[in-house]
């Protein structure tokens, strides 16, 4: 067992992987020669060459294309993208051409790349480095998405992306790169699929995915001076989503709140509240809330862009508007 | 090239042209749905490139990558003619299940590796399936035939740069006939002749007659024999003409019948017929024959396996979104 930070868990799982298979490539811009925006592939330029650790132009739709047409025919490429925003360029390629390919050829071809890609406020980034899209890629049939909310599930879920033979978008977040878990020194592997109760509690599930699920660990603690016990689900893949893991909890505690950072609109929010009323209405005491972005392009100032952003507190006080107490 | 050869090519290019025209009658029926996009006029250009690549599928053999005008290509690479008639059909024995139609023909036995709609977007798939091979060392070559509209997309130049600084082994193929649906190309696009815009890239490139097939051999023999040796990209433009209109519905008020009729005139199965019957190989009964043969195969062969073929259950809506058969150690479930 070692402390080891979200950003170093990746590293080694791309070391691994491509130790293992050659036939495991990544893909990006800066990754190689510079190590990574986030450090995520550091010093594997020296260790596995240009061949394996490519750097591109920024031509995101294209080497995204050339990573789809590789892994066609057997390889198996990790793909960066800096920013999710720039994800946005990739999206004919993504979702036109890896999400379909296995369904138009009649199960005849498929395409196991990965997406990694940092989505998520981080300081003072404006709106054009801060969109998250989630609920996006969620709504794309023939694509798995995963959301690390730490080292653990970041190391042992892209692993297994890497492993699956289905095109895998993982979402990091650019606030959760520096932060630490001890983590086994053993290789281990996270299943991509399955929601997860971090923490158990009677009186509330809290909701989240990705960093929002750090918001709803900090709520419980303050809920739990409050004498009231708040049990968080890390939901950990967005699609296909763990309807069976979410059912359980909400019949346990009967009330839930869901926590994104996105803008609700057509978002993770409304479709948890949407399975769990399918799933078990009756089982509900209370209306459901959920915590999301505000309706707007991310701002620059400091103040306007905390105000947009859900917070550790939103959630509290929307877990304290479930239970009747405001 | 042998004399059997040369025959074998015009049966080839026959072949297609009745194929072609007999998918027409059965969209016509309304047994096939959908788009349809046919190749006839252009038969020379995939027929001739595909010969001097190494066809049939394997480890071997290469890669081959095309649009929505997908049906002959496919044939060619070795998919059967009578699954891709299927296909068309919607049936579950054609080449994609039933699940693809008309601009998604797949067949990976014969690396044929795709039919796409969107324009533009084989480019980088091409480049991909090229790096793989380039990866595995092996002397596989990929080659994209896409339209001259296409070469308006992002995804040339940024794919035509990539091919370029990594030399990978792919050999892009121009198809210009001068429209892109029913906008000529002078109306869309700097230059006319499409080779010139690789000097940007520093990729070899070159413009050939696309209609005459012994033409589209020679050119391609050097092109293929280029990408594999060298292991870099070349790009090769023929320039030829589309007969129909761009699908089904289309008036073709864009372009003049004088304009159609001087492309007509050298229509490839007529330039490269005339050719062996000089040299004495073939005369005109042996061509109504071997169409009678050809007619008779569509028939009695593809299109009845069409016909008879099973539709998809409805029950199997939902395979093939995701591996049906995952491994669990990936997948989970997660054990709390
Ligand atoms: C991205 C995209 N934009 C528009 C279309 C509609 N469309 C289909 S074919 C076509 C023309 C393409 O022309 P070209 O590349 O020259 O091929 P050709 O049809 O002549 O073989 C257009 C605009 C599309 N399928 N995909
Ligand atoms: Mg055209």
């Amino acid at each position: 067992m070692a402390e080891i930070a979200y950003w170093e868990a990746i590293r080694r799982a791309h070391d691994e992987e491509m130790a293992n298979d050659p036939l495991v490539i990544a893909m990006g811009e800066d990754i190689g020669v510079a190590g990574g925006t986030y450090k995520a592939t550091s010093g594997l330029f020296d260790k596995y060459g240009p061949q394996r650790i490519i750097d591109t132009p920024i031509s995101e739709n294209s080497y995204t294309g050339i990573g789809i047409g590789a892994s066609m025919v057997g390889m198996r490429p990790i793909i960066e993208i800096m920013s999710i925003n720039f994800a946005l360029l990739a999206l004919d390629t993504l979702i036109n051409a890896a999400a379909k390919i296995r369904y138009m050829s009649g199960g005849r071809v498929q395409c196991p790349i990965v997406m990694r890609t940092p989505g998520g406020t981080a300081h003072q980034l404006a709106a054009q480095h801060s969109a998250r899209l989630a609920r996006m890629f969620m709504s794309t049939s023939g694509l798995r998405v995963v959301t690390p909310r730490g080292p653990i599930d970041a190391y042992g879920m892209l692993k297994s992306a890497v492993r699956c033979n289905d095109p895998v978008i993982v979402i990091e977040h650019e606030q959760m790169y520096n932060l630490k878990e001890e983590m086994p020194d053993e290789e281990f592997f996270r299943p991509l699929e399955g929601a997860e109760i971090v923490r158990q509690g009677e009186d509330i599930t809290l909701i989240g995915y990705n960093y929002s699920v750090h918001l709803c660990l900090q709520a419980a603690q303050r809920l739990e001076s409050d004498g009231v016990s708040a049990e968080v689900l890390d939901l950990r893949s967005l699609k296909p989503l763990d309807r069976e893991t979410i059912r359980r909890s909400v019949e346990k505690t009967h009330r839930f709140l869901i926590a994104e950072e996105d803008e609700a609109a057509v978002g993770v929010g409304s479709e948890i509240i949407s399975v769990i009323s399918e799933d078990c209405f009756y089982a509900l005491d209370a209306q459901p809330v959920r915590i999301h972005a505000a309706d707007v392009p991310v701002p620059y100032n400091h103040r306007l862009e905390k105000a947009a952003i859900p917070s550790a507190d939103d959630v509290y006080e929307g877990a304290l508007k479930v239970l009747g107490k405001i | 090239m042998n004399d059997s050869d040369k025959k074998r090519l015009l049966r080839e290019m026959i072949f297609y042209r009745r194929f072609e025209d007999r998918t027409f009658e059965a969209y016509m029926e309304r047994k096939i749905g959908g788009f349809l996009h046919l190749y006839t006029g252009q038969e020379a250009v995939a027929t001739g490139v595909l010969d001097m690549a190494r066809m049939g599928g394997g480890d071997k053999a290469d890669y081959v990558i095309t649009g929505y005008r997908d049906h002959v290509h496919a044939i060619k690479s070795g998919a059967p003619a009578r699954e891709v008639m299927a296909e068309l059909y919607g049936k579950e024995t054609g080449s994609s299940r039933g699940r693809g139609g008309s601009m998604h023909i797949f067949d990976p036995t014969a690396n044929f590796m795709g039919g796409y709609a969107l324009v533009g977007q084989p480019f980088p798939l091409a480049a991909g399936l090229a790096m793989g091979c380039k990866h595995k060392g092996t002397d596989q070559i990929a080659i994209c035939f896409l339209g001259d509209g296409a070469n308006n997309q992002g995804t040339f130049h940024e794919t035509m740069n990539m091919a370029s600084v990594w030399e990978l082994p792919v050999l892009f193929v121009c198809e210009n006939n001068m429209y892109a649906i029913g906008t000529h190309i002078d109306r869309s696009t700097a230059v006319r002749d499409q080779y010139k815009r690789m000097c940007a890239y520093d990729i070899e490139a070159s413009q050939h007659d696309g209609m005459d097939i012994e033409t589209v051999l020679e050119a391609s023999k050097k092109a293929v024999d280029y990408v594999r040796k060298n292991s870099k990209p070349y790009f090769i433009e023929f320039m030829t003409y589309r007969f129909r209109g761009h699908s089904m519905s289309d008036a073709k008020g864009y372009r003049t019948r004088e304009e159609e009729q001087e492309w007509e005139k050298r229509d490839p199965i007529n330039i490269f017929a005339g050719k062996l019957k000089k040299a004495g190989l073939i005369t005109d009964a042996d061509i109504k024959a071997m169409e009678k043969e050809i007619d008779d195969e569509i028939e009695n062969d593809i299109i009845k396996f069409a016909e008879e073929s099973p539709e998809p259950k409805v029950e199997d809506l939902g395979k093939y979104v995701l591996d049906d058969n995952p491994d669990p150690r990936w997948i989970g479930p997660l054990q709390q």
